[in-house]
């Protein structure tokens, strides 16, 4: 176990310093440049650039800049943005609430869609079934942006159930959490659905019966166990996509999380701030992953790691 | 492998009934050859009835239409008795007995009686077949390395059929799996209840579910091909630990296999069933040696003999296939294939009738025939044979 875990960490490193270098030398070569328009109607002072260039070491080769901000980064400078803005500080101030809005999502996630695969697995065929792979399918052909803003309109504007935009509570959260979790929310129904049907199906199952178990006992020990493996590997791999899609979602409620972060440095060509939030999420993903993986050893003695 | 340490004494085989576990005969016909449990040493049937199947039918509506799998099963097992069931694939063996279990699919349409000690489970609750199901009737299923969850251990599940009918503690329930797995020959039981079944071996995970079929002492075991999947040097030591646990617990089994060779050293009586009936029912050595249904006779011709001289060195396997169980031909089912058949055969199905021995009925127009000759198989052998 301990073993296993010091050998996925040391996994990671590579993997880090993959992703970081690729995010790195995308953002500073988009086209553009940089503080073209930064000095409002004129053109910026040639000492201002001068000054930039070298904070950001752009004379340097790419490899080299790369080199020289992840050795920054790791005594702890992320840097600053072009405004002047410590990177660390907003890092700081906006993980959180990413984090929050990425856990939310996770629960809604995990709670209604295992429950609705739940109920349309073992009533298949039956109204609920029907019901829940309808419904799913209609939510994984929208895109999140057109739900984003249906829920926007429909449950803020119209219904006043929840707030237009974020305020800063967690309440405000809960309507972009369901809008970011829906998609995943529809694949983990159909996933333990499917599962759950297929589970239902085996020769132990049939062993529980004839032990005399009733039914819910044989459906929540002896098939949810089963089939919730799959969701597992699922909903860790699923948790990066998640932390993009709060790009989306954090635009459209107004979130100060880190997917606006994110977004307003690629649109304003700040290398450094991108590179710091991503790698961070890097980090985050890796963490999460390893805790799944770890998890999945929980619920399958199959695969206990020595 | 080692002979696992057995809580009852265990006699000594007698060389002359055909060798023991350990130095399986190879002289004798296939049938003594497979397994030469003692069952004489065990103790007998009681007269105490527990289990009655009356008139049972089963079938299916299918797109293609009714599959009438069961069509007429009556069969009653004494305490201590072992019945086996004897058919090929789809002669619906199984059907019946997981009917019995009450585990078929809820599209199944079930009719006859189910008695358990009188009582008739098709008339009971969900509620109250459960309560029944895994305590007083106990199953036991063709393949250990898929019946058992994956995912608790062996103790677990072995507990949780205890704690399912009964509230005790769980380190009770625990301690009564112990004493189980000790009895069907588990060594060092209390080491592997921890035990995942992957961790197990084929033949250890079918002692496990013995284990669990005996855990709550039931009265009835239905064994459903107990020893089909496992190797044949494991399958003698299986059926044997079947015998004694049957003797510990007093319990009756029901033992459906398509191996005549296994019936030949477990069963008290054999039913023989073709196409969804049963159509020949008698004492195992009867049906051994004294066949009235020609289907029988012919299944008996094609266990491979090892004594490789004369008429007997060949397979002589019965000629076609068993019957669709949507279209059944008029008359007998088995007289597309059957050496006997007549015109009478192909218009009128006969129904199990009694024949030259109190006890032995067998569902055939021509029964006389086979008592005629010394070896009823005689009339499977191919032309070139009989020469």
């Amino acid at each position: 176990m301990g073993r296993y875990v010091v050998q996925r960490l040391g996994q990671m490193v590579p993997v880090v310093i993959g992703t970081t270098f690729l995010i790195y030398a995308l953002v500073w070569s988009l086209p553009g440049d940089p503080f073209a328009a930064k000095c409002g109607d004129r053109p910026c002072p040639q000492n201002y650039i001068d000054r930039m260039t070298a904070e950001y070491n752009l004379d340097d080769p790419l490899p080299l800049a790369y080199l020289q901000y992840m050795g920054n980064l790791l005594t702890g400078d992320f840097g600053q943005t072009f405004s002047g803005a410590s990177i660390a500080d907003e890092l700081l101030q906006r993980y959180p609430t990413t984090l929050q809005l990425t856990v939310l999502a996770i629960l809604v996630e995990v709670v209604i869609g295992v429950a609705a695969g739940v109920l349309a697995g073992t009533r298949r065929g039956g109204f609920l079934d029907n019901l829940v792979l309808v419904s799913t399918l209609v939510v994984v052909s929208i895109p999140v942006f057109v739900l984003g803003l249906l829920a926007q309109i429909t449950f803020g504007v119209r219904l006043g159930w929840f707030p237009v935009t974020s305020d800063g509570t967690l309440f405000s959260l809960v309507l972009p959490a369901i809008v970011l979790g829906s998609l995943s929310l529809a694949f983990v129904a159909r996933l333990v659905r499917a599962n759950l049907v297929e589970n239902l199906r085996t020769d132990y199952v049939r062993t529980a019966i004839a032990k005399g178990l009733t039914r819910q006992r044989v459906i929540g020990v002896h098939t949810l166990r089963n089939s919730l493996i799959p969701v597992v590997t699922f909903v860790g791999a699923d948790f990066g996509g998640l932390l993009g899609g709060a790009v989306v979602v954090e635009g459209i409620f107004n979130i100060p999380g880190v997917g606006n972060m994110i977004f307003r440095g690629i649109n304003a060509h700040e290398g450094a701030t991108v590179t710091a939030a991503v790698t961070v999420l890097v980090l985050v993903f890796l963490i999460v992953n390893l805790l799944v993986d770890l998890l999945y050893a929980v619920i399958d003695p199959r695969i206990r790691h020595a | 492998m080692t002979n696992p340490s057995m809580p009852i004494g265990a006699p000594l085989p007698d060389p002359a009934a055909g060798g023991g576990l350990d130095q399986p005969a190879v002289t004798e016909s296939a049938a003594e050859v497979h397994v030469a449990t003692k069952l004489e040493e065990t103790a007998g049937p009681g007269d105490t009835e527990v289990l009655r199947v009356e008139d049972l039918t089963v079938s299916f509506p299918t797109d293609d239409g009714l599959v009438r799998a069961v069509r007429g099963v009556s069969y009653a097992v004494h305490e201590r008795e072992v019945l086996g069931i004897v058919g090929e694939s789809g002669s619906g063996k199984s059907v019946s007995s997981m009917a019995v279990m009450g585990l078929l699919p809820k599209s199944a349409r079930i009719a006859g009686k189910i008695l358990y000690r009188g009582d008739d489970l098709l008339k009971k609750s969900p509620k109250q077949q459960r309560a029944l199901r895994g305590r007083k009737i106990a199953m036991i299923f063709q393949d250990p390395m898929t019946a058992l969850n994956p995912v608790y251990s062996i103790g677990d599940q072995l507990a949780e059929a205890v704690l399912s009918h009964e509230i005790m503690p769980r380190k009770k329930a625990l301690a009564r799996a112990e004493e189980m797995l000790a009895l069907v020959g588990i060594p060092q039981p209390k080491r592997r209840l921890d035990n995942y079944p992957h961790e197990f071996s084929g033949g250890m995970r079918q002692r496990a579910m013995i284990a669990m079929a005996v855990i709550n002492n039931p009265d009835v075991i239905i064994a459903d091909e107990p020893t089909t999947a496992l190797d044949v040097t494991v399958q003698a030591q299986i059926l044997e630990t079947l015998v004694q646990v049957k003797d510990e617990v007093n319990a009756a089994i029901v033992l459906i296999t398509h191996d005549l060779g296994v019936v030949a050293g477990m069963a008290h009586r054999v039913l023989v069933m073709y196409a969804g009936k049963p159509v020949e029912v008698a004492e195992t050595d009867r049906v051994f040696y004294h066949p009235r249904m020609p289907y029988t006779a012919g299944l008996l011709g094609s266990i491979p003999s090892l004594e490789g001289s004369g008429s007997g060195s060949r397979l002589r396997p019965i000629v076609g296939t068993p019957p669709s169980l949507i279209n059944l031909p008029k008359g007998c089912p088995f007289s597309p294939r059957c050496p006997l058949a007549t015109d009478i055969c192909h218009e009128s199905e006969p129904p199990l009738a009694a024949t030259d021995e109190l006890g032995h009925v067998a569902a055939c127009h021509h029964w006389d025939k086979l008592a005629e000759v010394d070896d009823p198989t005689v009339y499977f052998r191919t032309e070139s044979e009989a020469v």
